[in-house]
């Protein structure tokens, strides 16, 4: 269980004055539920996942994670340009799991023989994908993504969020994904949360219960009419 | 690798003209002042084959190494608590500039007024001059680590080791490279000095002995032996490190 209670997060601006970022921001989140977060630029989406990855304690209010690892992938890939794909992934797992076979997972992601390649010999799509992969190794009990798929083409968007969805069938987890993509968070989502302008805070929980195999273009289309009534 | 190939030619031919020009040198002098090439090399064999050369190279190579040692430790750690720590950063600073500017010569002679002419004094007193060098160079290494790749490592639970292995020293090794380049470069001129001023052999103490016969021909041998030497260090240590550590970078580029 995820459980989130931020009284409030305030930055201090390079002026001096105090910025409220997220206000009042309470929620729970169900073992292997899947959680869109979506709302306007500047609503404090990115920094709502940093204070439950732990990067930043500093704020009012408190944060339970579900026992288990946490993983990421963040906006910006984020992998050591010094170390090759598969160096990059096997750094990331814990213990238990250092002798895993990578190879099926970087297949799952179009990263098929690009194990002994590094990081500046990547497109910055296949580089993103390396993020996925290394967020989907060590099997995290809570995942978070930070709009994972924008600035990929369609096609491979598509076809990373079929991909997200598998292998969050196969192993469920808690997942958190800001987007800004409302067909995504329809298409992938449990719940959408929606955010509102800085101070951020929920303005908006809805409940998909429509199985994802029965989410058509249709039903997505009647779906956004619906959220933006 | 036609292109080394010609590179190594051009080197060998300026080699050669500068042989050339200095034997021509030597005899429109004629002089003990300018010995030429020639009986440079001879006085290089004979200590060689006495065992003399080996013996002061040696010393002077161990005391190069472990000024260098002791420079590049003392000179990191201080370096990343600079960078880390923003109040040491600020009280220390003017220390460092202090040193920077203080002549090595000042360092050396109070190390043996302080420390008396021993050994632990004269590697002590020419690490100090390399350690401000060190910690700065290290200290903007440390400054600009980056902040999202040491997230990243936190959100992944990178044990410490793992951490400074792949994610910090990575990042600071351009840092150490420039650090050791110059260093090196630095240190081994120090401790010629430290040898003449306080030590009873080493390629400055042969030097020194020399230079008050006036023998120039012995100046030159041990000159370039110790020059010879450290060439190597650089082409057979220094250099193939370097390419190791940043091979990464080599294949994008």
């Amino acid at each position: 269980m995820l459980e989130v209670a931020i009284r409030s997060k305030t930055y201090r601006t390079a002026s001096g004055e105090d910025l409220a970022v997220l206000r009042d921001v309470d929620f729970t989140v169900r073992p292997a539920e899947f959680v869109c977060i979506t709302g306007p630029s500047g609503s404090g989406k990115t920094t709502l996942l940093r204070l439950i990855l732990g990067i930043d304690a500093d704020f009012q209010g408190s944060i339970r994670s579900p026992d288990g690892r946490i993983a990421a992938v963040f906006q910006e890939p984020r992998l050591l340009s010094w170390r090759t794909v598969e160096d990059n992934l096997r750094l990331a797992l814990p213990h238990d799991l250092a002798g895993t076979q990578l190879s099926p997972l970087l297949e799952l992601l179009g990263l098929g023989g690009t194990e002994k390649l590094y990081p500046g010999e990547l497109s910055l799509g296949m580089a993103r994908r390396v993020a996925l992969a290394r967020a989907f190794a060590v099997q995290p009990a809570l995942l978070i993504l930070d709009e994972p798929f924008v600035s990929l083409d369609d096609t491979t968007a598509t076809r990373l969020r079929h991909v997200l969805i598998d292998i969050w069938s196969a192993r469920p987890a808690t997942v958190l994904m800001v987007t800004h993509n409302l067909r995504e968070a329809l298409e992938l989502a449990d719940r959408i949360f929606v955010l509102s302008p800085r101070p951020g805070t929920i303005v908006a929980d809805h409940r998909l219960d429509t199985p994802r195999q029965d989410r058509t273009q249709e039903w997505i289309d009647n779906a956004i009419s619906g959220l933006v009534r | 690798m036609a292109g080394r190939a010609g590179d190594a030619l051009i080197i060998l031919l300026s080699l050669a003209i500068l042989f050339a020009l200095w034997s021509a040198a030597a005899a429109i002098a004629q002089s003990r002042a300018l010995p030429p090439p020639g009986s440079v090399l001879v006085f290089l064999w004979t200590e060689a084959v006495s065992g003399e050369l080996w013996f002061h190279l040696a010393v002077t190579l161990a005391r190069v190494a472990a000024a260098f040692l002791v420079a590049m430790a003392l000179g990191s750690a201080i370096g990343v608590a600079l960078g880390v720590w923003r109040l040491a950063d600020r009280i220390f600073d003017p220390w460092l500039i202090l040193l920077l500017n203080l002549p090595a010569l000042v360092i050396i002679v109070l190390a043996y007024i302080w420390f008396g002419l021993n050994e632990a004094a004269a590697v002590g007193a020419v690490a100090l001059t390399k350690v401000p060098n060190v910690a700065v160079t290290i200290r903007e290494g440390t400054r600009a680590i980056d902040p999202q790749l040491s997230e990243m490592a936190r959100v992944f639970r990178f044990p410490p080791g793992r951490m400074l292995r792949h994610v910090i020293l990575p990042q600071l090794q351009p840092y150490f490279a420039a650090a050791t380049r110059s260093g090196v470069a630095l240190i081994w001129k120090i401790v010629l000095v430290v040898e003449l001023l306080g030590r009873p052999d080493g390629v400055g103490f042969q030097i020194y002995t020399y230079f008050q016969f006036f023998d120039v021909r012995a100046i030159l041998a041990y000159s370039l032996a110790f020059v010879v030497v450290m060439l190597l260090v650089e082409f057979l240590l220094v250099q193939p490190a370097e390419r190791r550590a940043t091979r990464w970078r080599k294949r994008d580029a």
